[in-house]
């Protein structure tokens, strides 16, 4: 799960609807597993496969058009449920980024700790790159972690994007919040004779 | 000046780190089955232990059947997710209460019952309604997990310190008004993301009249506007809720801890980042008609005749019209129960409507205790006898068909008049249609076969 991040560029996966709940990113059924393996397979399910377990032909995950490690997702992406299986999914399909004018707070430390970039642009950078993906499925957008900056290479348009300085430097290196809070020991015992 | 919410978290900050989170110190961990498998594996992997045992507690509550929970869980994936969990606790010495304990039920339910959730405490699990506990007068938080396995390894949590909004309910509730309305009312007005990145402290007049029960519903629902995590200061409903709870202080300790609990409120002068003021008059018993919990009405209102980009593919799944009133329509499935509305008083509410009446036949009903605890209080009380008579049968307890990982699955199609707290496409089964509603509105429509204004029938 531990990758290091730093420039990515890829064509985007399309979900051009708002209020995208955990519940769809990988519904309740699948959380019965006691490894973190394969709920890539489920990502989406009920929007993606019909009953029968057949595709569902005009989900975009089975638009061969579409492709690539970005996902861009409309407002408020991860409400609901805490699971973690939900960024265990977004990650295990091959997502890296995250594209959305708004994550529901729980979600986003989720695809934080698993490696996943979130990454918040305006309502209007989003609108301009779902256009751009429906005329050209094939554009290009450039993640820079260090510079924090996010690029739609087809029209050129750039934002700035968030990430406290400590998340961007584990991102950067590999490194999750476990081995600081371990590392922190005396710190913990100091504040628990107060 | 400082809020509650200042007071409580800074009293628990072990460091700020630079240009990042504060390291908060966390005096509750709770773990269910579902999201604490791969925690525990991580600090096998780590080579860690837990760092404070004593301050985490198990129990299963997601997988669990809703009835012959003696005999083994049937399905074997949900019987292994249970059976880790108990492994696991044993493994690293933790509190484990299993399935059949007479401790067992929905954690939101055990915990403040237990006494083990407290004023001014820190309180995190993997989930999202661990803010119920929030009306205990704590800060309390759902949380993915690798968080859940950071608490494991060092009692701390890593966190962006949220924004602080009070939202104050002034006036009376009106006959039939419950806390669930307030809350459906609530993610309404604030849409299920007009409380993203804050906590919420309720207040007013409506607030203070409620009970510990009503204070725990409205809490738990804090994260359907979004909200981190909702809290109600505590008074002497609190405190007359935990005197004599099994982990609650008792003796010395109880007046000591009183004595500090009464110093838990927020200053007179407290600046919020957001304040929102709502009026009890404005409220009535609610029923949601669409798939997030915002999407809501009156019960007497019709759904709206637009909505933001959603609202037609929710209207498709539902199966209802823009403009068409609700009142009237055929309900399938009625579920009382979840950590939303399974407690006592929700029992108390529902018996109130059925007693002397009979269920509808077209209406197959699951009454789920929060706990056993609730169970027998049930029992104790002789609602058990009033819901017999009227032809609703008692199931055992567990989470059930708020998110029906167990049996408890509503069919494709049909409409569920459900007391949970989430009615996405599928939560209660794939291609399930599911409306929140409170028990007394839950009630109504099971003895009626239709959505009913509870009113009515008072």
């Amino acid at each position: 799960m531990k990758q290091k991040f730093n420039i990515i560029t890829s064509t985007c996966v399309p979900l051009p609807l708002e209020n995208v709940d955990t519940d769809q990113i990988i519904p309740a059924r699948f959380l019965k597993a006691t490894d973190k393996e394969g709920f890539g397979d489920n990502l989406f399910r009920d929007w993606r496969y019909d009953k029968n377990g057949e595709p569902i032909k005009d989900f975009v995950l089975n638009n061969p058009t579409y492709g690539g490690c970005i996902l861009v997702a409309g407002k408020n992406f991860g409400s609901g449920s805490s699971r973690e299986h939900a960024a265990w999914a977004i990650a295990g399909y091959g997502f890296r980024v995250v594209i959305s004018s708004f994550f529901a707070d729980i979600h986003k430390q989720n695809e934080l700790n698993n490696f996943v970039l979130p990454v918040v642009v305006s309502e209007d950078f989003l609108k301009e790159l779902f256009d751009t993906i429906a005329n050209d499925p094939k554009t290009l957008v450039e993640v820079d972690l260090p510079q924090q900056t996010v690029t739609n290479k087809a029209t050129g348009r750039q934002e700035h994007f968030e990430i406290n300085g400590y998340k961007k430097h584990c991102l950067v290196n590999g490194l999750d919040d476990i081995d600081f809070l371990v590392a922190s020991k005396d710190k913990i015992e100091a504040w628990e004779k107060k | 000046m400082n809020t509650l919410f200042d007071k409580i978290w800074d009293a628990h900050v072990v460091q700020q780190v630079a240009d990042g989170p504060t390291q908060l110190y966390i005096d509750r961990l709770y773990c269910h089955e579902v999201t604490s498998p791969q925690a525990f594996d991580g600090m096998r992997a780590r080579g860690l232990k837990c760092f404070r045992p004593e301050r985490i507690y198990c129990m299963p509550d997601h997988n669990t059947p809703t009835h012959d929970q003696d005999k083994p869980i049937e399905d074997p994936v949900s019987r292994k997710q249970v059976d880790t969990l108990e492994r696991n606790a044993r493994e690293f010495g933790l509190s484990h209460f299993g399935m059949m304990s007479p401790k067992n039920g929905i954690i939101h339910v055990v915990g403040p019952e237990r006494g083990l959730s407290l004023p001014g405490m820190t309180i995190v699990c993997g989930d999202s309604h661990t803010s119920t506990h929030g009306a205990m007068g704590a800060v309390a938080f759902g949380i993915g997990t690798s968080e859940v396995e950071m608490v494991m390894a060092s009692q701390c949590i890593l966190q962006m310190k949220p924004k602080s909004m009070r939202i104050t309910i002034n006036g009376q509730l009106g006959k039939g008004v419950t806390a669930k309305d307030v809350a459906l009312y609530l993610m309404a007005q604030l849409t299920t993301s007009g409380a993203t990145g804050y906590f919420v402290e309720y207040a007013g007049e409506v607030v203070r009249n409620m009970s510990m029960e009503g204070r725990l519903t409205l809490c738990n629902l804090s994260i359907e506007m979004g909200a981190r995590g909702g809290f109600v200061a505590p008074d002497e409903t609190t405190f007359e809720y935990l005197k004599g709870r099994e982990y609650a202080p008792k003796g010395e300790a109880w007046d000591k801890a009183v004595a500090y609990w009464k110093t838990l409120q927020s200053d007179a002068t407290a600046i919020y980042d957001k304040e929102l003021i709502f009026d009890a008059k404005d409220i009535e018993p609610r029923v949601t008609y669409g798939t997030n919990p915002g999407m809501g009405i009156g019960i007497t209102e019709s759904i709206p005749s637009t909505g933001d980009s959603n609202f037609g593919k929710a209207l498709q799944y539902m199966g209802f019209e823009a403009g068409e009133k609700l009142l009237g329509k055929p309900v399938d499935y009625v579920f009382l129960g979840a950590c939303t509305n399974g407690r006592i008083e929700d029992f108390r509410a529902f018996a109130s409507i059925v007693k002397a009446r009979k269920k509808a036949d077209n209406v197959i009903a699951w009454l789920v205790p929060g706990s056993w605890e609730v169970s027998h209080q049930i029992k104790a009380e002789g609602i058990d006898e009033v819901l017999r008579a009227a032809g609703f049968e008692i199931r055992q307890p567990g989470c059930s068909a708020c998110l029906a990982m167990n049996d408890d699955k509503v069919p494709a199609g049909k409409y569920c008049l459900s007391t949970s707290n989430r009615n996405f496409e599928g939560r209660q089964g794939p291609g399930a249609r599911t409306l929140l509603c409170s028990p007394l509105v839950a009630a109504a429509a099971a003895v009626t076969g239709v959505i009913t204004d509870p009113r009515e029938l008072l």
